[in-house]
């Protein structure tokens, strides 16, 4: 969006222009299939060295937004560029050595029969990077980087625990040595001390080799450690985009506000908060009309529901409301 | 006392190629109606392990003992497998950790909601399928009815996940074991599903065994927190017992982890425990976190027993009262 003005195209990773893509959903034996917009016309940059966090309701793209970036999911419209040349013109190798995932669900993404070792070099294999003797160097000094003990080397993933997944799973990803990761909840299946290292690693990594992060994460206290910029999907739509700190500091939006209020902090002397969400969670087959977020909005006004609002500059980022419109301000008053 | 649920040494061991894995290594815990127990520690220390050892759902390889295992009262060590899954079906229920693993892909969600209830409860299916749209709205699904005819794999994570939240209430049980349950969720629908959980709770007084690496759910929710580290409990309190005065190393460590909203800087280093967990196999020598704790002492080679710190707050650790400042684990 406006902010392509501030970023040369050469610092720019990747790039989404309009992008939505549209699963049928199948309405029963009888009923016709009815589309299910997962991404609504996205347009978002990932800039190089940066640490991009992403946020938003589960089931609202997340993951289909990452895996359209990884080349898994085709748009149904759209543009997707990669190091500012069209996604379309090179091949997987080339696609595989600068861009890497790292999943959220570290039981499906291993396969359950193969070793640790098979496990870590299949990028490797698949893509015929570097001499096979040099692998066994690779694989030991990754496990050391993840922090998996050297005797798991020739376990399989069924023997292991969740945390100890993701730790192979993100040793694969990064024995590519690629540019971009595409983190999808990296450690939502870690617990703390683990997730710290993780973190710990991930920013050493950045440091080290400048590593540019997608981090799609549910705890939102993680992305606020870790994210330089934020974005904040609902509903297949960014509504909100900004840096960091302004993000968590003065969300606009009013979903990213009710988002900052579910923030569970460690503390035993509060409840579980009673977020004024609930009640009328949307049906992505069948969306609200206008703003998508309006039947759960406090401030909506009928405004909302007729028009469908469009991004407003918020400079730097902007923000997808009609409450942060001066326009449509003057409008509702 | 008669508690709902009562675990006396309960141990799991799993024959591995190198020798003997005892990956849970005598947990004690009592549970009353109405009550729940966070348990937090490592990845690997044996949490899902515990958990499904009280389901009776280990793997075949996996030997399970114990001292006692009651539940209501009724002894579950000694139940066939068939009076072991009547229960499972009604009493207790599990949210596993992989909800793709314990969902089944060949069938809708309709039907795998639904079926059990009219085997175990045998209510007509209409009455179940009530139950499951009731439910599904419950934890948060919008157009229930539709979602009952979609498959597992055209979910999102965190559908997956509610689900298998949904089905494990299908039945009203009396105890739920949650592995995990809210790792995929966003914090408004968390916020939402535990709201409910807690309300229903109180409703029916139903308890819970709660395994999170969350803290902050923890806080939140848990009567009482045990924390677990290399298959035993290291620390048990209430809840501001753990957070306002932990005790064992291991616990200060894992509370040093997290980050902060407002008080971690960004990128700041957090906390870390280094090192690793001891391989458990033919069991630990000692305090199984020695080797990772700066306060490590000649007393740590013998394996402290969980000795009371006051009011139900219990610790196994040599040292008394140790003051562990940060400093001190950036330098260990
Ligand atoms: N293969 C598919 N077929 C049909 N619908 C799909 C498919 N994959 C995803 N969807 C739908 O697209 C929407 C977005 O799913 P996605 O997995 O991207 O969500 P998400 O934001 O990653 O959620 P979570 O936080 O729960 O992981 C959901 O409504 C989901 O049900
Ligand atoms: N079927 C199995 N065969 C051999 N070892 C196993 C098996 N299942 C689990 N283990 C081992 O037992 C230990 C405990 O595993 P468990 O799954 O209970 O950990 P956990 O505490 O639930 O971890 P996480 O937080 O990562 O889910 C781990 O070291 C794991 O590798
Ligand atoms: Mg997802
Ligand atoms: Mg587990």
């Amino acid at each position: 969006m406006g902010d392509r003005m501030m970023a040369e195209p050469q610092d720019i990773a990747l790039e989404l222009s309009g992008v939505s893509k549209t699963y049928q959903i199948s309405q029963g034996l009888f009923a016709a299939s009815k589309p299910l917009r997962a991404l609504d016309n996205i347009s978002l940059q990932l800039r190089r060295g940066e640490v991009l966090g992403l946020v938003g309701e589960s089931g609202c793209g997340k993951s289909t937004l990452a895996k359209v970036l990884l080349g898994l999911e085709k748009p149904t419209r759209g543009d997707v560029r990669i190091f500012d040349q069209p996604f379309g013109s090179h091949d997987r190798k080339w696609i595989a050595r600068r861009i890497q995932p790292i999943f959220q669900d570290p039981y499906s993404s291993l396969n359950p029969r193969k070793s640790v070792r098979e496990i870590i070099t299949l990028p490797l294999r698949v893509h015929s990077v570097g001499k096979t003797s040099g692998w066994n160097d690779g694989v030991s000094r990754m496990l050391d980087l993840v922090g998996l003990p050297q005797r798991l080397i020739d376990a399989n993933p069924s023997q292991m625990s969740g945390g100890q997944r993701q730790r192979v799973a993100i040793a694969r990803a990064l024995i590519m040595r690629p540019e971009v990761v595409i983190c999808d909840e990296p450690t939502s299946a870690l617990d703390v001390s683990v997730q710290s290292q993780i973190l710990n690693l991930l920013m050493d990594l950045r440091d080290e080799l400048g590593l540019t992060y997608l981090f799609i994460s549910h705890n939102l206290a993680v992305v606020e450690h870790i994210a330089s910029r934020v974005a904040v999907m609902y509903l297949g739509r960014v509504v909100e985009q900004g840096p960091a700190a302004r993000i968590f500091e003065t969300p606009k939006h009013p979903y990213a506000v009710a988002l900052l209020d579910s923030i569970l902090t460690p503390d035993p002397s509060m409840d579980v908060p009673d977020v004024d969400l609930d009640g009328n969670f949307p049906n992505p087959v069948d969306p609200p009309s206008g703003c998508t977020f309006h039947p759960r909005c406090a401030s909506a006004t009928s405004l909302c529901s007729r028009l469908r609002p469009e991004p407003v500059q918020q400079a730097p980022g902007f923000v997808t409301c009609h409450l942060h419109d001066p326009n449509q301000q003057k409008d509702m008053a | 006392m008669n508690s709902l649920l009562s675990v006396r040494n309960l141990r799991v061991e799993i024959p591995v190629g190198a020798g003997l894995l005892k990956p849970v290594r005598g947990i004690s815990l009592d549970l009353n109606k109405g009550e729940t127990l966070c348990i937090v520690g490592e990845s690997g220390c044996g949490k899902s392990l515990t958990s499904l050892a009280l389901m009776g759902l280990l793997p075949k390889v996996a030997r399970c003992s114990g001292d006692r295992l009651s539940f209501g009262g009724q002894d579950l060590l000694g139940l066939t497998e068939r009076q072991m899954a009547r229960l499972r079906g009604r009493a207790i229920s599990m949210v596993f950790q992989e909800p793709m693993t314990s969902l089944n892909p060949a069938y809708t969600i309709g039907d795998q909601l639904i079926e059990g209830m009219i085997r175990h409860d045998g209510v007509s299916r209409a009455k179940a399928r009530d139950r499951a749209i009731f439910l599904l709205e419950k934890v948060g699904i919008t157009a229930a009815a539709s979602r009952l005819s979609q498959f597992p794999h055209q979910l999102s994570g965190g559908l997956r996940q509610r689900v298998m939240i949904a089905m494990s209430l299908m039945c009203g049980p009396d105890l739920i074991i949650a592995d995990e349950p809210t790792t995929a969720l966003d914090v408004t629908i968390q916020a939402k599903i535990l709201r409910m959980m807690k309300d229903l709770q109180a409703e029916l007084g139903m308890a819970m065994v709660f395994i999170t690496h969350d803290l902050g759910v923890v806080a939140r929710i848990a009567d009482r927190i045990a924390v677990m580290y290399a298959g035993i409990f290291v620390e048990t309190g209430t809840a501001r017992q753990i957070f306002d005065t932990p005790t064992h190393p291991y616990t200060k460590g894992l509370l040093s982890c997290l980050p902060v909203p407002g008080k971690t800087k960004l990128g700041a280093r957090l906390g870390a425990v280094p090192g690793v967990v001891p391989a458990l196999i033919g069991g630990v020598q000692g305090c199984g976190f020695a080797s990772r704790c700066p306060l490590r002492q000649a007393a740590c080679d013998i394996e402290p027993e969980l000795s009371e710190r006051g009011d139900g707050h219990s610790c196994r650790c040599v040292h008394d009262t140790p003051t562990l400042r940060k400093a001190e684990w950036a330098t260990a």
